[in-house]
C-alpha cells in the first residue's frame, strides 16, 4: 500500500509536465473551409454516438467550432452523417 | 448573381434512365431561370446514414451553379413538389467555399491519385518494417 501511494505521488506531476498543448488544426494547417460533403473528415469531430465533440477535447478554435457545427448539421440533413446512432464504425 | 451548390437525393426505386431524366429536368429548370451550371457530379447510389421515407439508399446528385436568388425559390418549390426527390440541400457559396469548390473541381483527378499514392506508401511502409524485422532476426 505504502509503495503504491508513493508511486502515484511520483507519477502525477510527471504527466502534468508532459501534457501536450492543444491547438486548432484548422489554424495550424490553414484550412479555411470545412466541407459538409466529406463525412469521413467530419467524423473526427464526433463521438461514437454521433454527437459533436466539445472544443475542450478537440482544441478547435471558436471560429472553426462554429463552422464544424454548421457542416455537421448540413451533412446530417443530407444523410451523410447520422443524427442518432449507438455505435459508429 | 450568386454562386450556389445543391445536393439532392432521389429515390432508389428509379431506373438509371429515370434518374438521369429527373436530374436533367432540374438542370433545364435552372437554365430556364437564367442560371449557369458550373459543375455537376453524380455520386451514384449511396447508402443513407439513416432511413428516409423507409428507404436506406438513394441517388445523390451534386450541382454547382450561378443564379439569381429567385431561381433558388423556384428550384426548391420544384424539389418539394417532385415525389422522386427525398431530400435536398441548397447552400450559397461564400468566398471560402468558392475557393474550395474551385480546388475540388480542378483537383478531382489529382485528389484521387493522391489517395492512391498515400495508400501505396502505406502498403510500402509495413513491407519495410517487415524487412527490418527479418534483418533483426537474421542478426540474432
Amino acid at each position: 500500500m505504502a509503495r503504491q501511494t508513493t508511486e502515484i505521488r511520483y507519477l502525477t506531476p510527471l504527466s502534468v509536465d508532459v501534457k501536450k498543448k492543444k491547438y486548432c488544426r484548422f489554424k495550424k494547417n490553414g484550412i479555411k473551409y470545412i466541407d459538409y460533403k466529406d463525412p469521413e473528415f467530419l467524423r473526427k469531430f464526433l463521438n461514437e454516438q454521433g454527437k459533436i465533440l466539445p472544443r475542450r477535447i478537440t482544441g478547435t478554435s471558436l471560429k472553426f467550432q462554429r463552422r464544424i457545427a454548421q457542416a455537421v448539421k448540413r451533412a446530417r440533413h443530407i444523410a451523410l452523417l447520422p443524427y442518432v446512432v449507438d455505435l459508429m464504425k | 448573381m450568386n454562386n450556389y451548390e445543391t445536393v439532392f437525393i432521389l429515390t432508389p426505386v428509379l431506373s438509371d434512365a429515370q434518374m438521369k431524366e429527373a436530374v436533367e429536368k432540374f438542370k433545364t429548370l435552372l437554365k430556364d431561370q437564367g442560371a449557369k451550371i458550373v459543375n455537376e457530379e453524380d455520386w451514384g447510389l449511396r447508402k443513407l446514414a439513416y432511413p428516409i421515407e423507409k428507404k436506406t439508399t438513394g441517388f445523390y446528385t451534386f450541382l454547382e451553379f450561378e443564379a439569381g436568388p429567385t431561381a433558388i425559390n423556384k428550384l426548391e418549390v420544384n424539389f418539394r413538389r417532385d415525389e422522386r426527390v427525398i431530400r435536398f440541400l441548397t447552400v450559397k457559396q461564400d468566398k471560402f467555399a468558392l475557393e474550395y469548390a474551385e480546388k475540388r473541381r480542378n483537383g478531382k483527378g489529382g485528389k484521387k491519385q493522391d489517395v492512391r499514392d498515400s495508400a501505396g506508401n502505406g502498403a510500402k511502409t509495413p513491407g519495410k518494417e517487415k524487412t527490418d524485422v527479418e534483418l533483426k532476426e537474421k542478426e540474432k
